[in-house]
């Protein structure tokens, strides 16, 4: 009992100064984004082209790639994650082979480092489908890496769905397709969107699984077949190849802090939105 | 589930004037969709396998180890530098990242005011989604240049260890808080009214009773930290040479992969695809070892 008094308080104090030193390693770091990159960010920056390998000039076509990729990643994956989470939640039971199946390797999927999917997505959507190093090849590698992000909210957006939105609609005869389309997609709209967001946030992240696949062209993006910069990859690029980059390196790489901020922000809302749609408006016991 | 569980037919089978029982076709596309999604997985693992072959029928995986070192221009593909590369930098940012990432779950649950845990938990989950190009960016232009001046020449082994400690923290500390959160109220109000301190309680009830939750977080963590790319490539200097002290550049299997990728060609292509199957090969492992110990080690949060 007495070790336990004196230990206590020395406890208390390392707890605090483990939070302080993370706090502050944080703040150290978004505060050094901030404080170089800020001067460099305008109108200009923001649409006109690269110049000089990207010592100056803006992010014009950078941001129109970064997000054609992310449109052919989240065009390819919000159906396929929706649609396998229906199954996984509705029509499924815990038990069924094929379920514990798809749940199985969509655990693994969520674990396989982000090079990986980069070789995977160059050796089988560059190489043997033939779209070569394009923003498609590059959009659909993210849309594999997505998929257990979205899989898992949409499947806990629907199963915070009440039951009695699926007996009441069973016992008015209606068929279950009927009852998905009308009552439980547009009842588990906000555990979708934050699937939708959090996708979105680790796409945007991505750098590894990119290189090889979307490639490094920094001129404005003509089809989806032509290879397409990410602003993620324009960071990396800048920063390890072109001595005299880190200006504009800088600028971009809070661009990029900026848009995951306001991601995360609109994740973080959604997700109290679905939270607290039940209490106010679904009581019926 | 509740229309399994409760064994309610489809009203659609019921009506008979209806030509066409659209959930029949219903279950079948979503079938079909689950399908391509678990299928994913399977293609990964099956492209490695035929992008590695080339390399393994012709020369096997000793080459691997026997060469004399990497040099893939010359034929010789010695792993060995990259594998110590790749185990010290994650062995290292796991024994750091893991008491920090257990702390700060801690201070979240226990130790902080309410709502300056939650701002802790929030900040902790941005830290999260920060990409890792711009950690690698940040270590590139600052962290990299301060240990310089300690040590030359600065990309080094420390530089990828305090990258990875700071990207694989908040993994293991939103998982050691979730894990936290799990633990019965009674147990702790169990074991202040028998008169335990809170540092008495936090090891002897919270911990025993997070268990399960903390070593699948830690095992997590071993993941990120294997697989991360970006980051570790800015900061490590990349030298393909085993590394004799702290303040050596090292070269990791991932870091190798993105760095030789795009000339690799015939043989070295082929070799770096292998480097990729043995990284697909340990994050399996880590998976089924995470399932193994969830399901065979959690009695507490289970039966509450």
């Amino acid at each position: 009992m007495k070790q336990e008094i004196i230990k206590s308080p020395i406890s208390t104090i390392l707890v605090w100064l483990v939070a302080v030193l993370v706090t502050g390693t944080f703040a150290w770091i978004l505060g050094d984004i901030i404080f170089h990159g800020v001067g460099g960010i305008s109108w200009e920056f923001l649409t006109t082209a690269p110049e000089d390998a990207g010592r100056s000039g803006g992010i014009g076509p950078i941001l129109v790639s970064t997000g054609l990729i992310l449109a052919v990643a989240m065009g390819v994956s919000v159906p396929l994650g929706v649609g396998t989470a229906i199954l996984l939640a509705e029509f499924t039971s815990a038990t069924n082979w094929f379920g514990r199946f798809v749940r199985r390797s969509l655990d693994i999927l969520a674990g396989v480092p982000s090079i990986v999917f980069g070789l995977f997505g160059n050796a089988f959507f560059a190489k043997t489908l033939g779209l070569g190093f394009s923003i498609l090849s590059g959009g659909l590698t993210l849309a594999c890496m997505v998929l257990p992000i979205l899989i898992r909210s949409a499947e806990e957006g629907l199963r915070g769905v009440p039951d009695e939105l699926r007996l009441g609609a069973a016992a008015l005869g209606l068929s279950r397709t009927t009852t998905l389309f009308h009552l439980l997609l547009p009842a588990a709209i906000p555990g979708l969107l934050v699937g939708l967001v959090l996708g979105i946030g680790r796409a945007i992240a991505e750098t590894a699984a990119l290189v090889f696949t979307s490639g490094y062209v920094a001129r404005m993006p003509q089809s989806l077949l032509d290879s397409g910069r990410s602003l993620s990859i324009h960071i990396f690029d800048l920063s390890m190849n072109i001595s005299g980059g880190d200006t504009n390196a800088y600028g971009s790489a809070l661009v990029l802090v900026i848009l995951l901020l306001m991601i995360n922000a609109t994740a973080a809302w959604l997700a109290h939105q679905s939270s607290s749609k039940y209490n106010d408006s679904y009581q019926f016991r | 589930m509740t229309w399994l569980e409760d064994k309610i037919s489809s009203p659609s089978k019921l009506n008979k004037s209806s030509q066409f029982d659209w959930d029949w076709v219903l279950v079948w596309v979503l079938r079909i969709m689950a399908a391509i999604t678990g299928a994913i997985v399977l293609l990964i693992v099956i492209f490695l396998i035929l992008e590695s072959l080339p390399f393994l029928l012709v020369k096997g995986i000793g080459p691997f180890f026997t060469d004399p070192t990497w040099n893939p221009t010359e034929g010789l593909y010695n792993f060995t530098p990259m594998l110590w590369g790749t185990l010290l930098a994650t062995m290292g940012s796991v024994v750091v990242a893991t008491p920090l990432g257990i702390i700060s779950a801690l201070f979240c649950q226990y130790y902080a005011p309410v709502a300056m845990g939650n701002l802790y938990r929030r900040l902790i989950e941005l830290l999260a989604g920060i990409p890792s190009v711009v950690y690698g960016f940040w270590g590139l232009v600052v962290l990299v240049p301060l240990i310089n001046r300690l040590h030359p020449p600065g990309a080094s082994l420390l530089a990828g260890i305090i990258i990875l400690t700071i990207m694989i923290l908040p993994t293991i500390a939103l998982v050691a808080d979730a894990s936290f959160g799990k633990v019965p109220q009674e147990y702790l109000l169990g074991a202040t009214s028998l008169g335990l301190s809170k540092w008495g309680t936090i090891c002897n009830v919270v911990f025993p009773a997070a268990k399960s939750g903390l070593f699948t977080g830690v095992i997590l963590t071993v993941g990120r930290a294997i697989g991360e790319t970006m980051a570790v490539l800015m900061v490590c200097g990349n030298v393909v040479e085993t590394p004799s002290s702290i303040f050596d550049p090292i070269r990791t299997l991932t870091a190798n992969i993105a760095l030789e990728m795009a000339y690799a060609l015939g043989n070295h292509r082929s070799a770096l695809f292998v480097s990729g199957l043995a990284l697909m090969a340990i994050i399996v492992l880590l998976a089924v070892a995470a399932e193994v110990i969830t399901v065979t080690s959690s009695p507490v949060t289970k039966n509450s």
